[in-house]
Formats: C-alpha cells, sequence, structure tokens
C-alpha cells in the first residue's frame, strides 16, 4: 500500500478500515450523483458488482502470503473486535441476507426460529468450545479430535463429518451468489454461477485465513450497510424515525388491521401455523448446537491472539449478527405492510390489472426462476395475469390471497418495491454478493485445510515442507470450489433448506466429540469415535431416508418419517444419539492415559501459550 | 509445563469455571426455550406494538444472548486471574 504507515498491517487496522469506508461511501454517493445524471441503470449494477469484487481482489491480493500459520490461522494476531466482523460475514451467508426476511415475510413468528437458532448457539460456542480450541493451537477441528482421540482413524472421522456438513453449505452459497449474479447482471444462471466462484477464489487461494480474515472484515461492512440502509429508509418514511428495529411495531399493528380488512387468516404475529410447537422447537435447537459445531466457524476463534480475545471476540462475532438479525424482522414487517397496502387501499380490496405495479412483471418475467406468481401463473405479462385471474372470477382485479412471492426475492426487491433509486437498489445486489462470496471463502478454507493439512501433512507425506503443503492446499481449493459449482449448477433445493441440513449434520458428528472431549477427561478414544460416528450416521440416514427414501428418488412414497420430525431438524435425533454412544463406550473402556488426563488438565487453564507447536 | 499448578489449585478453578457454565446455560436455556413456550400468553401484552411474545423471539432473546456471552468472558476472566492463570 502507498500509505507510509509505522509498524506492520495490524497496528494500522483503524487507519486502513477507515479510509475503506471513506471510500466506500464516496463510491456510493458517486452512483447517485451518476443515477441523477440518467446514466443507465445497467451500468450502475454493473459498477457496484465490478467495484467490490475489485476491492476484494486487492485485498485478497495484498496479503498473499508464504507462511504456514498465516495461511492456516492468520499469523494468529487479529484483534478480537475484528474476529468479530469477520466471522459476522463468515456466519452470515446468501441464506441469511436474502432468504431470512424473505422466509419472516412469508412464515411471520414461526420464520423467527431462524433468528433465534441462529444467535444463541454463539452462548454454546463461548463458554464450551471456542476458548479451549483456541488454547489447543490446532490449525483445524480435525487436528484438535486427532490429537485427544488417539490419532489418524478420529481424524479421519472428523474429516468426513467435516466434509459432509461444509461441502452441503458451500453448494447452497455457491448457488445464492449465482443467482444473485444472475439478476443483477443479466447473465445466464449457468454462467454466473462460475463468476461468482471467480469472486470466491480470488480471496482464498493467495493468503489462505489471512487474507479471507481481512477481505471478510471489508465483506461485512458492505453488508451490514446495504442490509440497514433499505430498512431505515422505509422507517423513515413511514414513521419519521430512522430506527426501524424500533418502529417496525407500529407496521406490526399496521399489518394486523390489513389482515382484518384483507381476511387474511394466518396472522403475522401469532405463532404455531405452519410448524407445530415441537418443530419449531427442534429446530431452534439443531441451528444452535450446529452453530456451535460448523468447523468453518469454529476455526475463525484460532486466530485470535489470546485466549482471552477469543472468549471476548464470541461476544463481538454475536454483536455483528445480532445488528443484521434483529433488523430482518423489520425488514419483512416493513415490506409486508407496504405489499398489503397496494391491496387494503383499493376498490373491494383487489389490485386493478392496470396498477399492477412494473416490479411485478419485472420480477415475475425471470426465466428460469418462479418469483411472482399471481392467480397460479407466472406473472410475466398484464394479459397473462388478467387472464389467469379472470378465469378463476376476479373481473375488477386479484386479491391479496392470490399473490404468492418467493422467499429469497424480498430482500432483492424490497428496494425497487419502496421507489427507493438504482443506487440503493445495487448495493443491495452488492450486500447479498459479499454476504455468499464471504460465507463461501470461509467453507472452502475449512475444507481445503482439512484435507491438505490433515489427510495429506498429517497422514499421507508429514514430511511434506510448508511450500509444499500450501501447494497442495491451494489446488484442493480450486478443486472443491469448482466441485460445487457443479453441484450447484443442477439447483439441488432450496437454500434455505439446504444450510439447515448443514447444521444438523455439524451438530450431529461434531458436537459431543468436541464438547465431551474439554468437558469430561473420563472419555475414551473409542468412545469419542463412536459417538461421532453413530450421531453422524443417524442424522445422514434420517435426512436421506426422509428427503428421498432409500432409491434416492424424491416422492416416491419410501421416505420414511420418525414422529413426524423435518429433515431440517434431522439433527434432534444425532445429537443425543453421539453423546450416549460416547458415554457408554467411554465407560466400558479403559480410562485414558495419565498423559491424556495431564493434556485435557492443561487445555482448562489459559495460561502457558499454544499447546500444540506447529511445526513449520 | 514448566510450572505446574497444585492439584487443589487447578480442581477449585475448574470448579468454579463449572459452576459459571451452568448459571450461564441455564439462562441461556431460558431465553433460547423457556419463556418462547408461553409465546401465545406474552402476546396479549402489546408495547410500542410489539406483541411482546413476537418481541421477545424477535430481538428480546437477541439482547439477552450478546450481554450474556460479554458477561461471561468478563467473569470468566476473573476467574482466572483470582487463581492466577490468566494469561500474562
Amino acid at each position: 500500500m502507498a500509505l507510509t504507515m509505522k509498524g506492520d498491517f495490524t497496528d494500522n487496522l483503524g487507519k486502513i478500515y477507515g479510509i475503506y469506508v471513506g471510500g466506500f461511501a464516496a463510491f456510493v454517493v458517486l452512483m447517485a450523483v451518476l443515477a441523477q445524471l440518467g446514466v443507465p441503470d445497467r451500468f450502475i449494477l454493473w459498477s457496484y458488482m465490478a467495484a467490490t469484487i475489485a476491492i476484494y481482489a486487492f485485498i485478497g491480493i495484498m496479503s498473499r502470503t508464504a507462511q504456514v500459520s498465516e495461511y492456516y490461522v492468520a499469523g494468529r494476531s487479529v484483534p478480537a473486535v475484528y474476529n468479530g466482523m469477520a466471522t459476522g460475514a463468515d456466519w452470515m451467508s446468501g441464506a441469511s441476507f436474502v432468504g431470512m426476511a424473505g422466509t419472516l415475510f412469508v412464515l411471520g413468528y414461526d420464520g423467527l426460529a431462524f433468528v433465534l437458532g441462529w444467535t444463541g448457539g454463539y452462548v454454546l460456542v463461548a463458554v464450551l468450545l471456542a476458548p479451549y480450541l483456541r488454547k489447543f493451537g490446532a490449525y483445524t477441528v480435525p487436528d484438535f479430535l486427532g490429537t485427544r482421540y488417539g490419532g489418524n482413524p478420529a481424524r479421519l472421522v472428523g474429516i468426513i463429518v467435516l466434509f459432509a456438513c461444509s461441502f452441503t453449505y458451500i453448494t447452497a452459497q455457491v448457488y445464492a451468489s449465482g443467482i444473485i449474479a444472475s439478476q443483477f447482471l443479466g447473465i445466464d444462471f449457468e454462467w454466473a454461477v462460475f463468476a461468482g466462484l471467480a469472486g470466491i477464489l480470488v480471496c482464498s487461494m493467495l493468503g489462505g485465513m489471512k487474507a479471507v480474515t481481512w477481505t471478510q472484515v471489508a465483506q461485512y461492512i458492505v453488508l451490514i450497510v446495504a442490509y440497514l440502509l433499505p430498512a431505515i429508509w422505509m422507517s423513515t418514511v413511514q414513521f419519521g424515525i430512522p430506527i426501524p428495529q424500533l418502529t417496525y411495531g407500529g407496521a406490526l399493528s399496521q399489518i394486523a388491521e390489513y389482515e382484518a380488512i384483507l381476511g387474511v387468516v394466518k396472522s403475522h404475529v401469532v405463532p404455531f401455523q405452519t410448524y407445530s410447537p415441537m418443530d419449531y422447537f427442534f429446530l431452534i435447537f439443531c441451528l444452535m448446537v450446529g452453530t456451535a459445531s460448523l468447523p468453518h466457524i469454529l476455526m475463525r476463534f484460532f486466530t485470535t491472539p489470546t485466549v482471552r480475545e477469543a472468549r471476548k471476540s464470541v461476544g463481538w462475532s454475536l454483536f455483528f449478527i445480532f445488528l443484521l438479525y434483529f433488523t430482518a424482522p423489520a425488514y419483512a414487517a416493513f415490506s409486508k405492510m407496504n405489499l398489503m397496502s397496494l391491496f387494503a387501499g383499493a376498490e373491494g380490496n383487489l389490485l386493478a390489472y392496470s396498477a399492477i405495479p412494473q416490479w411485478m412483471i419485472n420480477w415475475g418475467s425471470i426465466a428460469g426462476h418462479q418469483l411472482v406468481t399471481i392467480c397460479g401463473v407466472k406473472a410475466e405479462t398484464v394479459a397473462a395475469i388478467q387472464a389467469a385471474c379472470e378465469a378463476k372470477g376476479f373481473a375488477a382485479g386479484f386479491p391479496y390471497a392470490e399473490l404468492r412471492l418467493n422467499n429469497d426475492m424480498i430482500v432483492l426487491s424490497t428496494p425497487s418495491i419502496a421507489g427507493m433509486p438504482i443506487w440503493v437498489v445495487g448495493l443491495v445486489g452488492a450486500g447479498g454478493f459479499a454476504a455468499a462470496l464471504s460465507t463461501a471463502d470461509g467453507l472452502l478454507l475449512a475444507i481445503a485445510n482439512a484435507l491438505s493439512h490433515d489427510v495429506y501433512y498429517k497422514m499421507i507425506d508429514p514430511k511434506a515442507d510448508s511450500k509444499r503443503r500450501l501447494m497442495v492446499s491451494k489446488i484442493l481449493l480450486v478443486v472443491v470450489a469448482l466441485a460445487a459449482a457443479f453441484l450447484a449448477r443442477t439447483k439441488p433445493s432450496d437454500i434455505l433448506s439446504m444450510v439447515s441440513w448443514a447444521f444438523s449434520i455439524a451438530a450431529a458428528g461434531l458436537f459431543a466429540p468436541l464438547v465431551l472431549g474439554v468437558w469430561w477427561k473420563r472419555t475414551t478414544n473409542i468412545g469419542g469415535i463412536a459417538g461421532m460416528a453413530a450421531g453422524f450416521l443417524v442424522t445422514m440416514y434420517y435426512l436421506i431416508g426422509n428427503v428421498y427414501g432409500f432409491d434416492l428418488v424424491k416422492g416416491t412414497g419410501d421416505e420414511i418419517s420418525w414422529f413426524g420430525v423435518q429433515s431440517i431438524s434431522s439433527g434432534i435425533f444425532g445429537v443425543p444419539v453421539a453423546f450416549i454412544v460416547t458415554y457408554v463406550v467411554s465407560m466400558i473402556t479403559p480410562a485414558p492415559s495419565e498423559e491424556m488426563q495431564d493434556f485435557v488438565d492443561r487445555l482448562r487453564l489459559p495460561k502457558g501459550g499454544n499447546m500444540m507447536v506447529q511445526t513449520h | 509445563m514448566s510450572d505446574k499448578l497444585p492439584r487443589e489449585v487447578a480442581e477449585a478453578h475448574w470448579g468454579k469455571t463449572r459452576n459459571l457454565m451452568i448459571v450461564t446455560l441455564t439462562i441461556w436455556a431460558i431465553f433460547s426455550f423457556f419463556i418462547h413456550m408461553f409465546v401465545t400468553a406474552l402476546n396479549n401484552v402489546v408495547i410500542l406494538g410489539f406483541p411482546l411474545g413476537f418481541y421477545m423471539a424477535a430481538q428480546g432473546s437477541l439482547i439477552i444472548f450478546v450481554v450474556l456471552i460479554f458477561w461471561f468472558s468478563h467473569r470468566q476472566n476473573a476467574i482466572d486471574e483470582e487463581f492466577g492463570v490468566a494469561e500474562d
């Protein structure tokens, strides 16, 4: 960087990101001015994408590294606050950014299971795991499992679970980035997937964890601004107070009035209309325990300088995540109120065909997706809508009940629905893209690191020098990314379900062995491995059996269902099984060696530096 | 480890750590699950347009979680310092 700086990068973080925020604000203002001057919309949207990807690539290139500890754990020099921001970006995926408010819009109260489930898990991370894993000083999660449970068999089972959950998750992220790129750039989904992939790779390939950390901080800033701005805008327009999280109580009351006028049966604030109470609480449980087991999140806490910072950093992470999650219900409420007002104000509560807003047609006519459906048809032209609705007996217009919006379009389309200018629309697109990219980067790194560090270095070739290890890691990164992109092109399922499966798989396979490894000295090698395998297999069995049945084809009638539990909560079986199997097997096998007991004792004391001295 | 802690000190430290864990996770469980079981009753209380049951799931519990983690790390740090096992 051309700036004159004393000390190294980490001493100047405040200055560097201060300049970055200023530059970003100036760029947004420039876009607003250009939009005023009549520059075409398409140009503005492309500029947002190009400028943000360029800055991530710049940071990625600036932080390239050939040092092993920088590549795997960012040199353990990331201060708590910045690690919190990076974790926030790592955590908030395309699903949170694009899908969450949409889910709340459609499900109302029941959708809050995601809001609760995706925040409360951090308490488990802070109390049960992060400080101890940091103290241990591993590079990867399987590294810890391998050391605690006697070597390669445990390491291997850990890698299999990690691979299963992270790969499911990354496919969803590549898919989300493809959808966003295809809608904002107007290119084919199939090509957009690869455009997204290129954005992901430039950040992670050159500099590993170090580059990903500093791009994630930059991505967090983009995504949080992009999320908050439209919500603040709507709150100010509606209630004159720019704090949407406070004012949306008014929107909720307004929605209740509209619901009465429009005869909507499913009230926004009334619980348990889509999920049963059992579904609701099981889902919260699985998401929370999954949070505390996902390797790409746990490894973020390996990068802090001390154990004390690791704990504090969990608090900061949740704070930064909270900023988005407590805005999501407001976002949903304002969007819903705006949309309902179109109908409640109209004659006979029907929206006249001549009054159909342009955004419905724009979003409805996107090829390959059913984003807006009216009277059962894809909303492509006014004539088509009118024909379908008249066939249903609506002569003057159509009622609210006949309008269906896809969950995944709510956030991206709200700026245009609420009549915000194009520079806000482009900003929201850039934010969604940042969210999907940053999570994909973290996941990709978790998978590639486990394969290169644990499989290649620890199991296949322990004599490999650091240059060779990093080379292997970078090649694997590209291979895994390409594999995810090819799977994403088949459009396997909706984003939110795929993400929820990843949580259940991680919870079932990893939570028990990680927690018991620290908190119960008596856990034996065989007990840990057996518990991990049992939890993972039970959940995978239920997940595949429930979604596809055992002929691996959906909807053929051989699907299984235990107590009516949904596939997104399948971790509810695996987590207790893992704990019980670990306990029983540990009790019938001989107690761990004196050495291992000492090892756990030292793990519990912050003092004394890293336990695992990494060779370079 | 050069300066190994006497067994009693290590055990006392771990005892306090475990108690803090139990207290923290109890509060966590109350705000993750327990209070949301009464959502229908809480929804009858409306403040600034927010039905209370909805508010707790959308915002209230989240605020508690954030504060809880900072409180926990402060308390744990105090315990570590009390037994002289904090980092320098």
